[in-house]
């Protein structure tokens, strides 16, 4: 009984960055662009949130600090797959590339490789302590009430419901029609990219402001390649890209539980890890031809 | 708009393309002098000591080969697939894959000669990082799923696959640590120069790629894959069945990616270990795009990014500039690159810088106006 509803609370907990990349992630997609950027766009929001945490004491200004260097990294990818109209793949690895060895090159130049530096991370909140032993799983991150919350539903609403997410998906879907019906698909675009960036580094500094307290090297470890694969496996809705997210973090809590427990650390636990992979791999195949891409997915738009 | 729309129709760019990349690397040392300055060092020293400094030693000159040598494979295997269209961002995976299959042959091989050894190794690393190349190649032409998902997806299974086999069946009985078991001392590639590092796989690659070049240039092969990369629908209409010229592109690049790892196996590493590739799948992404996707231009890239590596490493020590930089200069590297050309893309005839159809069914659209992209 412990052992499941600790199961719950991590992963719930280990959900949280995953959520946020992947509802980023979704945004940039529907608005027509695959932002390869995310796993360094994560791997920045993790450093530089916790850079500024550090320097100034407050975890909320390395969030603060986290927002704004995914809104740069959105604006950056933005300009160089809108404004230029460049390949947008190559262009989200250069951007990974780059963030990565900026961030690594900032811990370096500022950490000297000293000593790991930790901050205070932010606290657990618990709004049902008196639950009993269930309790537990409500002990969450601010970041992940947040995550849960707040973002999920606004996103979901803003995307699905508003005149701004309908004009995110005409972009993304359609282009020329959006220009037609007075849509500027230039500043649309740059918007999906630079609220998607802002969701990814917040996804990243989760680890460093809340669960870890520090930043250390290869901090991300390919999870947002992970969003890359949870935003197919969603089918590019946010509400099953969510389902999916948690699918993931159910799998990954539960093998990390059972690693530790004696007679099952021979188990191949890499299998369990790459199964998400090999599951939308394998979907993508299953689906075949029916495949909804966003119409414009992957394809400049210039006007004629 | 009627100009510039006039303008496009010369056919020559004012910006011939080793200009127009000379240009982007100018543009990448002025934006990383931000950092250089930040870590108190002078921008102008700091590329005379990327740059300059490894070329002035024996020792560092071989070491700048032995950097190049597996992001050539890399580079060459990237840039034939992006020849095709065919966007194949999987070269990590492929790379892990061949390094397995190298160390899976080379711990077997027992007293074996060299000269049986070596083209077991080579040939099983081809053939294992050609078959990680094929699923999504396949879905690629059966179902029109787009590629660079499906290549990027593999990656970190590759790697969870080698740490499977790291702390499972693999895992050294001698040391306990994660890490294969030494190959056989005849599976290793020789030194080329005594007391180097530089080995056996820095030849192999460039044989790969004089081959790919002899390929591309001069075979009725490379001229299905250029055309298939230029306009598939031109192509399919010329008779030509992209489909699979896409399938045999695809399987080159994973061949010669995998052939990187057994490379690094076989000339450096000696077992295989999880650390075995620092990224040089991406790596390969940049070589490509800086070669503007042609052979000669990927050893030409492929030297310059092992001389910035070896740069970086010597400039740490002596400047105090952290050596990450060189990642740094790597990523803005790229998006210059590709930024540039996607600029002077009127007068482009390679697809480096269109988006590719997700499908089969998507135009290629036009290129657009210069006037237009400013």
């Amino acid at each position: 009984m412990t052992l499941l509803i600790d199961l719950l609370a991590a992963t719930l907990r280990n959900a949280t960055p995953l959520v946020y990349g992947t509802v980023g992630e979704t945004y940039a997609e529907r608005g027509g662009v695959l932002n390869l950027g995310i796993e360094g766009t994560m791997y920045a929001g993790a450093f530089v949130g916790f850079a500024a945490a550090l320097a100034t004491g407050s975890p909320l200004l390395g969030l603060v600090a986290a927002v704004g260097v995914g809104l740069l990294s959105g604006a950056v990818m933005a300009l160089l797959t809108v404004t230029f109209g460049a390949n947008q793949h190559v262009s989200g690895i250069g951007l990974t590339i780059g963030l990565i060895g900026a961030s690594e090159f900032a811990n370096r130049l500022i950490f000297r490789g000293g000593e790991l530096q930790r901050i205070e991370p932010m606290p657990l909140i618990n709004p049902l302590p008196d639950v009993g032993p269930v309790s537990a799983v409500f002990s969450q991150y601010g970041l992940t009430w947040v995550a849960f919350l707040l973002v999920v539903p606004l996103a979901w609403w803003v995307l699905q419901r508003s005149s701004f997410g309908l004009e995110i998906r005409a972009v993304g879907e359609n282009p020329e029609a959006a220009d037609a019906a007075g849509v500027s698909v230039p500043r649309t675009r740059y918007l999906a990219l630079m609220i998607g960036g802002a969701l990814m580094a917040v996804g990243g500094a989760f680890f460093t402001l809340a669960l870890l307290g520090s930043f250390t090297l290869d901090i991300i470890a390919g999870r947002g390649w992970v969003c890359i694969a949870l935003v197919i496996f969603g089918r590019w809705r946010i509400g099953r890209g969510v389902v999916g997210a948690l699918l993931f973090s159910l799998i990954y809590s539960l093998q990390f539980r059972l690693q530790i427990l004696p007679g099952f650390g021979d188990l191949p636990f890499e299998l369990l890890l790459a199964l998400p992979y090999l599951v939308v791999i394998g979907a993508l195949a299953l689906s075949g031809r029916n495949v909804a891409y966003p119409g414009a997915y992957l394809k400049p738009y210039r006007r004629s | 708009m009627r100009l510039s729309s006039i303008s496009t129709r010369y056919p020559v760019s004012p910006w011939s393309t080793p200009a127009l990349v000379l240009f982007a690397i100018a543009i990448t040392f002025v934006i990383t002098a931000g950092p250089i300055l930040l870590a108190g060092a002078n921008p102008i020293a700091a590329y005379a000591e990327f740059v300059v400094i490894p070329l002035t030693s024996q020792f560092t000159l071989l070491e700048v080969l032995v950097s190049a040598t597996p992001i050539l494979f890399t580079g060459a295997a990237v840039a034939i697939a992006f020849r095709a269209g065919y966007w194949n961002i999987g070269a990590e995976g492929q790379l892990l894959l061949g390094a397995i299959a190298a160390a899976g042959v080379g711990t077997t091989v027992g007293d074996l000669p060299g000269i049986v050894a070596l083209p077991a190794m080579l040939l099983g690393g081809a053939i294992a990082g050609a078959a990680w190349a094929l699923l999504p190649a396949l879905l690629r032409v059966r179902f029109g799923i787009d590629e660079v998902v499906t290549t990027l997806l593999l990656n970190p299974v590759a790697l969870l696959l080698v740490n499977g086999l790291l702390h499972g069946p693999w895992r050294d009985p001698v040391t306990g640590f994660p890490e294969s078991p030494r190959i056989a001392a005849s599976a290793e590639f020789p030194a080329l120069i005594d007391r180097s590092r530089l080995h056996l796989g820095f030849v192999i690659a460039l044989v790969v790629i004089a081959t790919a070049w002899y390929v591309i240039a001069r075979t009725p092969a490379g001229l299905r894959l250029r055309a298939a990369g230029l306009s598939p629908h031109g192509a399919r209409f010329a008779g030509i069945n992209v489909s699979r010229t896409l399938i045999v592109a695809a399987l080159a690049s994973g061949a010669i990616a995998g052939l990187a790892g057994v490379s690094e196996v076989a000339g450096i590493q000696h077992r295989l270990t999880s650390g075995l590739s620092p990224g040089y799948g991406y790596t390969g992404i940049v070589v490509a795009t800086l070669g503007t996707l042609t052979m000669g231009g990927v050893v030409l890239a492929a030297l310059f990014l092992g001389d910035l590596t070896v740069g970086a490493s010597t400039a740490a020590r002596s400047l105090g500039i952290p050596s990450q930089l060189g990642a740094v200069v790597q990523g803005v590297l790229l998006l210059t690159v590709v930024a540039l050309l996607t600029l002077r893309r009127g007068n482009s005839s390679r697809p480096v810088d269109a988006g590719p159809p997700a499908g089969e069914s998507a135009e290629h659209e036009p290129a657009p106006t210069e006037g237009a992209v400013t």
